[in-house]
């Protein structure tokens, strides 16, 4: 039980599909790039949500409105100052983890479906804000053009970029996931009217969570306007939550990896389905359906519980 | 060491515990008998700050401790065993430990180090001494239900309690596990000097093990004395021993 929190025995299919990764520009296309590259981001996105779903066990039902208050305040800082631009890649998690800590702050004083229903009103507030301060956020149009700095403007550039910035992020929610917090979210996950027994704060650890998980949603956002170049209130809409949730269904949220997974299907599924039908999201829904019966602990579970043998991943 | 005094607590116009009073000394077992509603377990919610008494004074070490969250009385130095089993049914049954003694050693907000550098040893100690040391890698959801109730009492040794407070320890449990748990409390309260505070309805285990009993009925505490007084009190005989 003193193995350290990166072992080559779970370190080591990471760093062959990290290796991988790094070729894949010379060998494929700049469309599939450019979607391996939005696959990144989402499964960023869905990577941070786990944080407080699958790990946390709480109903973070509108984590896409920390995404777009990322995406919003890095386009914003680089479009209407002239700021260097990594200050707005910067600053921009921390924009998300302040909203994340204020809306937080009041959410986590309700319980399971109560937190959610609070969350999803707080963040379609952000959503109007978005949507309809036209002055400031282009409204409905959303702000286009925005200026990427020209080391990280074509396509596969603003890959290895994601990237990067993808595998240091996940490593850090690793180092978290294995840590004493981790494993304090996993048990008030599991039950908190014991965790307050033993003496924790489960509110206060909760908030933590949240801070540290929409803090990582702020990155993903960044990362979504260097690969688009823009941003429109979509990215704070509620259905993108939804579909960031089916993600971490999808993959398996008691897993570390699944969520990744469940991003890198969804967003494959929307593409290349998407092309032929605008009802993809049948197929999607028919996938959930079988994954509910089948896979319940989604498709990562499934994988670990196969070659682990039933031992549960972490 | 604990002063409980007045204390009330209704739900819904119905008095569960009414004007009961209870006093544990440091280094002492008491236990707390009574028909089922008596509100025994009102009255350790009480104590642990999961419920909120209405009137009424609770006082640990001298400090009124009414009105605390339960996670702030447990700071204070009171566990909590559950009566029905309440662990962290996903985790390993080490886990379900390591997370109580990182709480007592304030780690558990502890971001970039790596869980299995922290609290391993106390932990261990502990399994050890109640003796789940072989069923340490196993998740506990999947134990059988007389281990599950070691591990609840495991767990709420993890806080390093002054005083453990146990809700019906051998409820559920096979006449042979039962045994084992009596004599784990034994040892327990003499190789960790604990302060022991429990409900039980095996009569058996009250009367071998507590120096002191409190005897409550229809939420009201009707004696609190050894057991030989209370064997002998004629109230309790007609209200709960049956006149034996």
């Amino acid at each position: 039980m003193q193995r350290g929190p990166f072992s080559w025995k779970t370190l080591w299919p990471y760093a062959a599909v990290f290796a991988a990764l790094l070729l894949l520009p010379v060998a494929l296309s700049r469309f599939y790039v450019y979607i391996t590259a939005v696959i990144f981001v989402t499964a960023l996105l869905a990577m941070s949500l786990n944080m407080v779903v699958g790990h946390g066990g709480l109903y973070q039902f509108h984590h896409a409105a920390f995404y777009g208050v990322g995406a919003y305040t890095c386009a914003l800082l680089l479009v209407k100052t002239g700021l260097p631009a990594w200050i707005g890649f910067v600053a921009a998690p921390f924009a998300a983890a302040l909203a994340g800590l204020l809306i937080g702050w009041f959410c986590v004083r309700l319980n399971k479906l109560y937190f959610g229903m609070l969350q999803i009103s707080l963040g379609s507030l952000l959503w109007a804000i978005a949507f309809r301060w036209y002055d400031l956020t282009g409204g409905d149009d959303g702000i286009h053009g925005v200026p990427i700095p020209d080391a990280i403007s074509t396509i596969s550039s603003s890959y290895y970029f994601v990237l990067l910035v993808l595998a240091a992020s996940v490593m850090v929610m690793y180092l978290i996931y294995r840590s004493p917090f981790g494993k304090t979210l996993q048990a008030i996950r599991d039950n908190p009217e014991r965790c307050e027994a033993v003496g924790i704060h489960v509110r206060r650890h909760q908030l933590l969570a949240i801070v540290i998980a929409t803090f990582f949603a702020g990155v993903a956002g960044v990362l979504f306007v260097v690969v688009e170049g823009s941003v429109f209130p979509d990215l704070l809409f509620w259905v993108l939550s939804l579909e960031v949730f089916i993600m971490c269904l999808l993959g398996g949220w008691f897993t570390f990896a699944g969520p990744m997974v469940g991003a890198a299907i969804t967003v494959a599924l929307r593409t290349f389905v998407g092309t032929y039908t605008e009802y993809w999201t049948l197929i999607l829904g028919v996938i959930l359906i079988l994954l509910i019966f089948f896979l319940p602990e989604g498709v990562m579970g499934f994988i670990i519980e196969r070659t682990r043998g039933g031992e549960s991943e972490g | 060491m604990l002063q409980v005094e007045s204390i009330t607590k209704s739900f819904d116009g119905f008095l569960a515990v009414n004007d009961a009073y209870l006093s544990v000394e440091r280094g002492e077992i008491v236990a707390v008998i009574g028909p089922n509603g008596a509100g025994k377990t009102t009255l350790f919610r009480l104590i642990t700050g999961h419920l909120q008494p209405d009137e009424g004074r609770i006082v640990f070490e001298g400090g009124s401790i009414a009105g605390l969250r339960p996670f702030e009385v447990c700071r204070k130095g009171i566990s909590l065993s559950f009566q029905v089993v309440n662990v962290f049914s996903r985790m390993t049954v080490f886990e379900n430990v390591q997370v109580a003694v990182l709480s007592h050693q304030k780690k558990t907000r502890k971001l970039f180090s790596h869980s299995g550098r922290h609290g391993i040893a106390e932990t261990e100690e502990i399994l050890h001494n109640v003796g789940l040391v072989d069923k340490a890698r196993r998740v506990s959801g999947s134990l059988s239900h007389g281990d599950q109730k070691v591990l609840e009492m495991a767990i709420a040794l993890g806080n390093r309690p002054e005083l453990l407070i146990m809700d019906e320890p051998t409820a559920g449990m096979s006449p042979e596990e039962t045994s084992v748990t009596i004599d784990l409390i034994h040892r327990l309260m003499q190789e960790l000097g604990l302060t022991i505070l429990f409900c039980e309805h095996d009569m058996e285990l009250v009367f071998s093990i507590a120096h002191r009993i409190m005897v409550m009925q229809h939420g009201r505490s009707i004696i609190q004395g050894p057991p030989d007084e209370v064997r002998s009190n004629e109230e309790v005989q007609s209200a709960y021993l049956g006149g034996t």
